[in-house]
């Protein structure tokens, strides 16, 4: 028979020899990625395969930074994100500030219809946007995928800030009006300050689906000089040759400001996945 | 929204002038359309970019001709019968639910696994911590980068042939992506492996939040840690479970991304699934209306599946 301090080594050993090979499944893509963006393209492929590269070398990123071509990809999505990113915030307190303080005709209609939207698929809408795209002059412009991941990213937002401002009592927004203040002045001299939690969840929600969406990038832009970083990196799959390792190096600049508002804001992070938990 | 604040000024101004009764009906219609100035930019976006285009492709899907010719003709549900008599609909259909449901089932069992593993009271926070971090990576990718990063895996003469190799456990290269016999099987375990940590981090929130003393009154009462599992911790958790599910079931079912950027459908149209086989009929072969009908039937599916989160979300309240 085995001490009770004997059994909790056992314990102890097998979960980190669980752990380390959960974390050899989730890490080592990830360090193949890093490894390889730092090789040059002709040794990808080199038998056997090194993990430490055999020549260590810059080019794939350097190739990347003086190319204006791929520059421009990462501009325009930063671009775009940040600005779906203002934009659903702005928009989104608006409509929220409607659902939490007023009462209104056809108010539970617009709700349902706000839910339900989320679920809609986007190849639903991907037939009909080319042609209406087109008509309202947005194909080929940052307004028609701003405009376009606002559907996706809005009635998310709608919902999470209603239920933020629905857990602020409505005395402060009362001793505004008692003031003699609107509700306009109400909501951006009270409501917004306090809600700054809620809006860094909603915001790193929304910048994250801008900045990883595909298919619309993929079929409302048509120039190279309008293409978003995932597009970009598809486009590194020539016909006949593949950059390997300037995919690699995209690939690991693509994920930087994801990383980065993991690490600052890992519990917003979190709090904004879980609807419903994010005033602690 | 400064017309508000002017407009709100001006009737102000002129309310002591006015009769006191209408005034006052005034200034309650006014304060009536004040949500609705909230809400305007959101109703008109929503409107335009919403409700007209799935209005459009309910049309389009009854229509023959549209988009490409200038005199389209009502055809009824002509598409519709073509679409569900065929054969590569129905392949499309089967590889969506196999890559579904062994998608949402292993992020689930990992997610969980992975939660519990960290929430170990065994282990120093220090060491959890950088576990934790490991585990987030795949998170952290967009999809267009994790197609990309297994693209270069799963080469003939990648790194895992390679390791498969030379441990013994496959003879010779295989052609993972290439292949009609693992195609469906890789894209499956790519999108296990860049899904899980949405699971794993949401469960290890509610693994959290489930009270200690549950614990200590069931070992109390000589409760072994299978008996915790199923008696505490599942149960528990049921609610995130439920919805966590729900929601992957819906996106994972709508995936393009990841099955464009790594087979296209293929081999053989083994990795196909509804909406690559969806955008095909609409951007490859131009037939709009069939694929209207197509991308119709997907919306249906997708409002049935969000029909049973709001329910399961409702319940959780």
């Amino acid at each position: 028979m085995l001490t009770r301090v004997q059994r909790r080594l056992v314990a102890k050993t097998a979960l980190l020899v669980a752990l380390v090979v959960g974390a050899l499944f989730a890490g080592l893509p990830v360090l193949w990625m890093l490894s390889s963006s730092f090789k040059p393209n002709t040794d990808i492929f080199q038998y056997p395969p090194r993990l430490i590269p055999q020549t260590f070398t810059f080019d794939a990123y350097t190739t990347i930074f003086t190319d204006p071509t791929k520059v421009q990809f990462f501009i325009n999505s930063y671009f775009v994100s940040l600005s779906v990113t203002f934009l659903t915030l702005l928009v989104g307190v608006l409509a929220a500030y409607a659902f939490s303080r007023f009462e209104f005709p056809f108010k539970s209609v617009l709700n349902v219809v706000i839910v339900s939207v989320q679920a809609v698929p986007p190849i639903t809408l991907l037939i009909p946007y080319f042609g209406l795209i087109i008509f309202l002059g947005l194909y080929n412009t940052y307004q028609g995928l701003i405009l376009t991941y606002m559907v996706f990213t809005l009635p998310y937002a709608i919902i999470m800030m209603t239920g933020y401002f629905n857990t602020l009592p409505r005395e402060l927004d009362e001793a505004v009006k008692v003031d003699g203040g609107s509700s306009w002045t109400a909501l951006w001299r009270v409501l917004i300050p306090i809600s700054v939690p809620g809006l860094v969840s909603v915001g790193i929600y929304t910048f994250m689906i801008a900045w990883n969406e595909y298919l619309f990038a993929l079929t409302l832009t048509k120039t190279v000089e309008m293409r978003t970083v995932p597009i970009g990196i598809q486009l590194l799959m020539g016909q006949h040759s593949y950059e390997w390792n300037q995919m690699m190096s995209m690939s690991i600049l693509g994920c930087i400001p994801v990383l980065l508002l993991f690490l600052f804001f890992q519990r917003y992070f979190i709090g904004g996945m879980t609807a419903g938990a994010v005033k602690n | 929204m400064t017309t508000t604040q002017t407009l709100a000024a001006a009737n102000r101004s002129d309310a002591p002038g006015s009769k006191q009764s209408r005034g006052v009906r005034r200034d309650g219609i006014r304060r009536g359309l004040v949500p609705f100035g909230y809400l305007s930019p959101t109703v008109i976006l929503l409107l335009v970019l919403m409700v007209i285009p799935i209005v459009m492709v309910l049309s389009y899907s009854v229509m023959d001709n549209v988009i490409m010719k200038k005199n389209p003709q009502f055809v009824g549900f002509k598409h519709y019968i073509d679409i569900l008599a065929s054969e590569s609909f129905w392949g499309a259909a089967s590889n969506t639910v196999f890559f579904t449901v062994v998608s949402v089932v292993a992020h689930l069992v990992l997610g969980l696994a992975f939660a519990m593993m960290l929430n170990s009271t065994l282990l120093g926070n220090r060491t959890k911590a950088i576990f934790r971090t490991i585990y987030v990576l795949p998170w952290l990718f967009t999809i267009a980068i994790i197609a990309v990063l297994w693209r270069l895996l799963l080469e003939p003469n990648g790194v895992v042939n390679y390791l498969l190799m030379s441990s013994g456990m496959a003879g010779s290269q295989i052609e993972w992506l290439s292949s009609p016999e693992t195609a469906l099987f890789a894209v499956t375990f790519i999108n296990i492996w860049s899904g899980y940590p949405f699971y794993m981090t949401s469960l290890l929130a509610g693994l959290q939040g489930i009270p200690t003393e549950l614990y200590e009154a069931a070992e109390v009462d000589g409760a072994n840690g299978w008996q915790r599992f199923m008696r505490i911790t599942l149960p528990q958790l049921k609610p995130i479970i439920i919805s966590m599910a729900l929601l992957d079931v819906i996106w994972t079912t709508q995936q393009f991304a990841l099955i464009w950027m790594t087979t296209g459908g293929g081999p053989l149209g083994t990795t196909e699934m509804l909406s690559t086989f969806t955008y095909k009929l609409a951007f490859s072969k131009y037939q709009f209306g069939t694929a209207s009908a197509a991308a119709a039937i997907v919306l249906v599916i997708s409002m049935v599946l969000a029909f049973f989160y709001v329910r399961a979300q409702k319940a959780r309240d």
